[in-house]
């Protein structure tokens, strides 16, 4: 090879470029180390140990008993109750959403705030804790899987609105021309273009949705609300381990079940 | 045109290739690749040329058959050993395979790392050697401006040159060049084509080709390797070979050679 | 072309298919309501109720609001901290999981079963669980996160890794580089600002889960929930529902412009 080997030049600096990754660098690890602060790690059990294997070997020799008795208290009436409850709030959650949904999306004909509002409405209402408002609606019609539905219901128009104004926003105008141009008037556009054009979305987020409102039901019974939360707490502090497995167990297998079929049905939406 | 001395670089002995116990890449191939050939091989798409190339380094694993890089197995080969020898073989391929996020330099330090211990690496530790050297490369391929470049903001032709400085940089024995210049427009496939002449000539490097276009393996090829249905059904000097032959290969069907 | 007369319009094939999921929707419908026992009448009857802890709600107690900061800031740390450990691990274990990084199958489906059986416990049975075992407090909230936080992050990363352009892999191996190198030069480069933007999407959802986890003993502002609702003082209840709303939604919106510069 050549033996002349000229300099290599310097590396231009973008000094405006440096001077952002730098203070991101520093911000962030600044935001690490306070983190870190104030947090009593030493705080842990000396039984941690001891009841993390328990529970372990819980979950490796479960309480089969408590799968099916007839009680209405076992496991499968819990999984079937928490999957109503996911089934039952998605649908009322899909009814409401759809008129927030067109409120937030944003599209040509409408004035630049009316959209701002309706997502930041939305955003204010994903971020109200569901746990609150299931414990609300225990006051209100008394603890068990009702209040567990309504609390799904409403929280999850937070989300499920969001999806379906993306998906309207991704609608093409073309159709909607079309009918207008005919002559349709707002509520024809919206029955013969945008709802037609907009189902495949709507079923396919709603369906993304219950496979979350699932594992929502699931959380809500810890508060008394109905599902398998409860029975899950109600063991642990009982200590009883074997339980405390056969509920996971049955938890991890309704939620990859409901999973799976969820994927699937999605799958020949597209 | 060098006269090479008679020395096997690459050797393909009973080599075959089946995909999934079905398709048939490869049939009973036995080639010698002498030093210092500037080969190309030449046929229809599907023929066998890129599994034929990409067996020579272990791109793809043969079923059958022994292939040798200067006197030494590769299909043999497991681990540091197979890495050594592919240290010795440069590849450029058709859609240039450069790291679009990553800068010009470092695409072309990437020819280096099996000469360094892993941990150098990544920790971007190389050598001002090196570095000198990748710049030295791309001057060589004209390229020396882009150096800090991210190679997404190069186009096809200034890639594809970027990937012969990576060659370069590797110092290697052998090159593959697999279908080079199939995305290139004709004034930057001679470009090209040129570039790896000059590294056969200059330094002495075995090449092998698979060109797609007729034209340009004329131009550039000393000898020329047919392949159809995986199989060898032509190798002759260039100089000797007449248009008749490539249109036999190319036209597949009843002709038998 | 034949120049029939106006025939009849064709009878459009009546789908089978959309008839049973309609009756499998309304089914549905019928015994959720049951086995739930959501009667409307039940909630028209208790609104009342329901509007007027609402009501208490939307008058904060404003002299409550120095007391929750505290634990207002704990909940940030432990969702930093659980965002940080969840996603360092998620990292190294996406690069194991990767059908174009680890060739033997077996190893990679076995991971993978493992991955999906953590994924399925939602986050506060995790931190229900965490509490049982090392006590109450912040440590609990983070285990719970960091678990969680594995589960998001190593699916969207691996899945990302999977479908990048498969090209350099093939140049770096050719080139002689060793399985560290070739993550180091080909792959990471192309899905680095994937990972910090699922990191980021990651902590969105950890500081949404964190407000809640000290109701269960977790860690968190979640515990002063607990206690104003246990004692019906709802006005302390709506100050600290406000904080956390302004919380989560401005954390969101940093977090999802920063995601938005980053893929620029």
């Amino acid at each position: 090879m050549d033996t002349t080997m000229k300099e290599l030049p310097s590396k231009p600096i973008n000094k405006k470029a440096r001077l952002i990754h730098w203070l991101i660098a520093l911000v962030t690890v600044a935001i690490v180390v306070w983190s870190c602060t104030g947090i009593n790690f030493g705080g842990i059990k000396a039984t941690a140990g001891q009841i993390a294997g328990a529970i372990f070997s819980g979950i490796f020799h479960p309480d089969w008993s408590y799968v099916y008795n007839g009680s209405g208290e076992d496991l499968i009436s819990q999984l079937w109750q928490t999957l109503c409850i996911a089934f039952l709030g998605t649908f009322i959650s899909a009814i409401i959403s759809l008129p927030f949904a067109f409120g937030a999306a944003h599209t040509k004909h409408k004035k630049w705030y009316t959209s701002r509002i309706g997502k930041i409405v939305l955003a204010i209402i994903r971020s109200f804790p569901e746990i609150v408002l299931a414990l609300m609606f225990i006051k209100a019609v008394g603890p068990g899987s009702a209040a567990g539905v309504l609390a799904l219901g409403f929280h999850s128009v937070g989300m499920l609105a969001k999806l379906f104004s993306e998906a309207i926003e991704n609608l093409e105008d073309g159709p909607n021309d079309a009918i207008r141009a005919v002559g349709g008037s707002k509520i024809h556009v919206i029955m013969f273009s945008i709802l037609p054009n907009l189902m495949p979305a709507l079923i396919s987020n709603t369906l993304y949705r219950f496979d979350v409102s699932v594992r929502s039901a699931s959380i809500l019974g810890l508060v008394g609300a109905g599902g398998i939360g409860y029975p899950l707490i109600i063991a642990l502090q009982y200590r009883q381990w074997n339980r405390v497995g056969v509920i996971l167990l049955g938890i991890i297998a309704m939620v990859v079940v409901i999973d799976w079929i969820s994927g699937m049905i999605r799958k020949k939406l597209v | 045109m060098t006269d090479s001395a008679i020395e096997p670089m690459i050797e393909l002995r009973n080599v075959k290739k089946v995909y999934d116990k079905k398709v048939v890449g490869l049939k009973k191939v036995n080639l010698t690749i002498n030093k210092g050939e500037f080969v190309v091989v030449v046929g229809l798409s599907g023929a066998g040329k890129s599994t034929l190339l990409r067996s020579i380094n272990r791109l793809i694993d043969v079923t059958e058959g022994d292939i040798l890089i200067d006197g030494k197995s590769i299909t043999k080969a497991r681990g540091k050993k197979l890495r050594l020898l592919r240290r010795n073989i440069g590849m450029i391929f058709q859609n240039f395979n450069l790291v679009k996020r990553s800068s010009v330099l470092r695409n072309v330090l990437a020819g280096r790392v099996a000469y360094y211990p892993t941990w150098k690496t990544i920790f971007n530790l190389f050598t001002k050697e090196d570095k000198e050297r990748a710049y030295e490369a791309l001057k060589q391929v004209d390229l020396a401006d882009k150096v800090y470049a991210r190679a997404d903001e190069l186009s096809g032709g200034q890639q594809q040159r970027v990937a012969i400085a990576r060659v370069l940089m590797q110092n290697p024995k052998v090159i593959l060049a697999d279908e080079p210049t199939a995305s290139l427009d004709p004034q930057t496939s001679l470009k090209v084509m040129e570039d790896l002449k000059m590294l056969n000539e200059k330094h002495g490097m075995t090449v092998i080709a698979n060109l797609h276009s007729v034209e340009l393996a004329r131009k550039f090829g000393q000898r020329v390797i047919g392949i159809r249905a995986g199989e060898i059904i032509y190798d002759g000097k260039m100089s000797a070979t007449p248009e008749s032959v490539f249109t036999k290969i190319y036209n597949g069907g009843e002709d038998n050679d | 072309m034949t120049d029939d007369s106006l025939t009849q319009l064709p009878k459009k094939r009546f789908k089978i298919i959309n008839l049973i999921w309609l009756i499998v929707l309304i089914a549905g419908l019928f015994i959720s309501i049951n086995v739930t026992n959501t009667h409307i009448s039940v909630l028209l009857e208790n609104f009342s109720q329901f509007s007027d802890i609402f009501v208490q709600m939307a008058n904060p107690d404003w002299s409550y609001f120095p007391t929750v900061i505290p634990l207002l800031l704990e909940t940030i740390k432990m969702a930093v901290l659980g965002t940080i450990i969840g996603s360092a691990l998620a990292f190294v274990y996406s690069l194991l999981i990767a059908r174009n990084i680890i060739k033997n199958k077996l190893v990679t489906g076995v991971l993978r079963f493992i991955m999906n059986i953590i994924r399925t416990i939602p986050d506060l049975l995790l931190g229900a669980i965490f509490v049982a075992i090392v006590g109450i407090g912040p440590v609990a909230g983070i285990l719970a996160l960091s678990v969680f936080t594995f589960g998001v992050v190593v699916k969207l990363f691996y899945e990302a890794i999977e479908t990048i352009d498969p090209g350099p892999i093939e140049a770096m191996t050719a080139v002689g580089a060793n399985k560290l190198q070739i993550i180091c030069f080909a792959i990471l480069p192309q899905v680095m600002t994937y990972f910090i933007s699922y990191s980021l999407y990651a902590f969105e959802i950890n500081v949404r889960a964190s407000t809640v986890l000290g109701y269960i003993g977790a860690g968190g502002i979640g515990l002063y929930l607990q206690q104003t609702l246990q004692v019906f003082d709802y006005a302390k209840t709506g100050t600290i529902i406000l904080v956390i709303i302004v919380v989560v939604v401005l954390i969101d919106y940093i977090s999802s412009k920063s995601r938005e510069a980053l893929m620029k």
